[in-house]
């Protein structure tokens, strides 16, 4: 009875319900939805041929497989790579390793512009790393990939980390009383536990990098066809005063992006579940 | 009042250190560890290829580029180092960067308070619709974040005809670039508070409340002290994205030198220039900025997760 009580008051009893809720409607109203309604209420006054026209000509297709499939090829390479890193961090100890674990944040806190311009002196022919390497990699498409490698990397990693961190040593050790090897252990046991986690950070690289900008176009080299990013392609158009244009892109990218979320969502709400709680 | 919250957190932690106590005396024989250790973990030669693999893969993709920045800063000596960051645009950039972090870092913190309170302390219908909405502006595009703000105050926008009457100017001027970074910015705060205050329950707020205390008492002793750490972190992480930001402003700024360009966007035209050691140089304050901003998120974080882990085991 006590009980069922408290649980009722808790709703009432603290003040500044309607302030907050009101403050935070309307701050996100203006500043959130209503200017992101304005990129669709631009599009609406378009017809429907001219909206098709300007999202489906062969510059803006190109635009979309580089940026969908550099961004996928960068979280692909992250979820391999970002697995190794987690679990390094996660299961062993080495020299520095706190060093380490705080720096996978750096594209979280790096500016994006300085990222760029970094990567692109990195990976010139004449710079630190270009010059080993046999192929150009600044100023191609080759060079959007090592660009949204970059921004993508923490996202795999932070999502793995406390997933491999909560795995219980009981699983590992039942696996191995009844025969297992380690790697049997690994792919039949630990993966199938981490495999959410591992395609959430997957989904959360390639969100990230499919709306990147400032890290891409110094290193692009932005050649129209060839390495120009559907972002770019949006910024040209409004320097070129073409307003509806560059709108009914980005509308096709906000789609994108919002189906993204909805997958993300899901995908961790998977997570959950499988780790049961 | 003061010896409550030592007492609950007493109560939270007992059952992890009996826990952890229990598994200690006698359990394990001394011939036992050795032999569960390898068919737990991997043989040296997997752990150390798995570690130099990791290390290998992070120098090229981080490390490196950490350290050329601040090589190709200075490769053309001090003086010219010095020139780069004390040269009028660079200081008129530095000076509009820290404004648009100035205005859109608080009114985050702000709508991170109110919204952080009213979800995490209450329960309404369409909840998570909100917390949605909340964290959107992470999924959109920078770019468009900046052309959804031309769109409603360019000239050719809503109001622009409005303002270019009134003589207002918000696109190609300080306030579009404090619109957008306030967006690209604005889930920081919020996202960091809600899941540790919605852990925390409302059972202290409520004790406060039947004890006498107001609304901004309950906020300034009970609330605020508890969510201190996370408050800190998200400020930190807002801040670092506002100054950083690049996308979003570079499209509302219009690229006038010493008016509206801020740091990032000053490193462009530099570097499109062709003056690579003055673009670096500017180029290392940010990226100092970004060592600050991981120090300070790694000192705090081991707060946040203490704070987290106390208010879980209060709750079970």
């Amino acid at each position: 009875m006590l009980f069922t009580r408290t649980l009722l008051k808790r709703h009432s009893v603290l003040p500044g319900f309607d302030l907050a809720l009101g403050f935070t409607l309307l701050y996100l109203s203006f500043i959130v939805l209503l200017p992101l309604s304005a990129a669709f209420l631009k599009t609406a006054t378009m017809t429907w041929p001219a909206f098709w026209d300007a999202v489906t000509a062969p510059r803006v297709l190109a635009s979309y497989r580089l940026t969908f499939g550099a961004s996928f090829a960068a979280a692909l390479m992250n979820s391999v790579f970002g697995l190794v890193v987690a679990w390094v961090l996660v299961r062993y100890e080495f020299p520095a390793k706190r060093l380490v674990d705080a720096l996978v944040d750096l594209p979280f806190a790096l500016p994006t512009a300085v990222a760029g311009i970094a990567l692109t002196a990195l990976y010139a022919q004449n710079g630190w790393i270009g010059r080993f390497l046999p192929f150009k990699v600044s100023f191609t498409p080759l060079g959007v990939f090592v660009a949204l490698t970059f921004i993508g990397l923490p996202f795999v990693v932070r999502t793995l980390q406390p997933v491999l961190e909560d795995l219980h040593k009981e699983v590992e050790e039942a696996a191995a009383t009844l025969g297992a090897s380690r790697l049997q252990t690994f792919t039949k046991v630990i993966f199938p536990i981490i495999s959410p986690a591992l395609l959430t950070g997957f989904a959360l690289a390639f969100a990230r990098a499919l709306g990147e900008y400032g890290s891409v176009i110094f290193i692009a080299g932005n050649m129209p066809l060839v390495s120009e990013i559907t972002p770019l392609l949006i910024i040209t158009k409004l320097e070129q005063y073409d307003y509806t244009g560059a709108t009914a892109i980005a509308v096709v990218m906000l789609v994108s992006a919002f189906a993204m979320l909805l997958a993300i969502n899901g995908l961790q709400a998977w997570t959950r579940a499988r780790q049961g709680r | 009042m003061n010896d409550n919250p030592s007492t609950v957190e007493y109560a939270g932690r007992s059952p992890e250190g009996m826990r952890a106590g229990l598994g200690r005396p006698g359990a394990r024989p001394a011939l036992a560890p050795k032999a569960l250790q390898s068919a737990t973990t991997e043989p040296a030669w997997v752990k150390w290829t798995l570690i130099g693999i990791a290390l290998a893969f992070l120098a090229l993709f981080l490390f490196v580029p950490l350290a050329i920045v601040f090589a190709e800063a200075f490769k053309k000596g001090v003086g010219v180092y010095l020139a780069a960051i004390t040269d009028p645009d660079a200081l008129s950039a530095i000076k509009l960067t820290l404004i648009a972090a100035g205005i859109s870092v608080p009114m985050n913190l702000v709508f991170g308070i109110a919204a952080a309170w009213c979800i995490a302390k209450f329960e309404f219908r369409g909840k998570n619709v909100l917390l949605t909405l909340i964290d959107l502006p992470f999924s959109v595009s920078p770019v468009i974040s900046g052309l959804i703000y031309v769109l409603i105050f360019g000239l050719q926008g809503w109001w622009g005809e409005w303002l270019r009457d009134h003589d207002l100017k918000v696109i190609f001027a300080v306030p579009g670039i404090v619109l957008a970074t306030v967006f690209v910015t604005f889930p920081f705060v919020a996202r960091e508070l809600i899941p540790l205050m919605q852990a925390q329950g409302t059972e202290q707020e409520e004790a406060a409340r039947v004890l006498g205390a107001n609304g901004w008492q309950i906020f300034r002793r009970i609330t605020l002290p508890n969510v201190k750490w996370a408050l800190l972190y998200g400020v930190i992480l807002c801040n670092a994205r506002a100054m950083g930001e690049f996308g979003a402003v570079s499209v509302v700024s219009g690229h006038i030198r010493g008016q509206t360009n801020t740091m990032p966007l000053h490193i462009e035209i530099l570097y499109n220039e062709y003056q690579f050691a003055a673009a670096f140089a500017v180029a290392s304050l940010l990226a100092g900025l970004a060592l600050v901003t991981l120090v300070l998120k790694y000192l705090v974080e081991r707060r946040v997760r203490a704070q987290k882990k106390s208010a879980e085991g209060r709750s079970e």
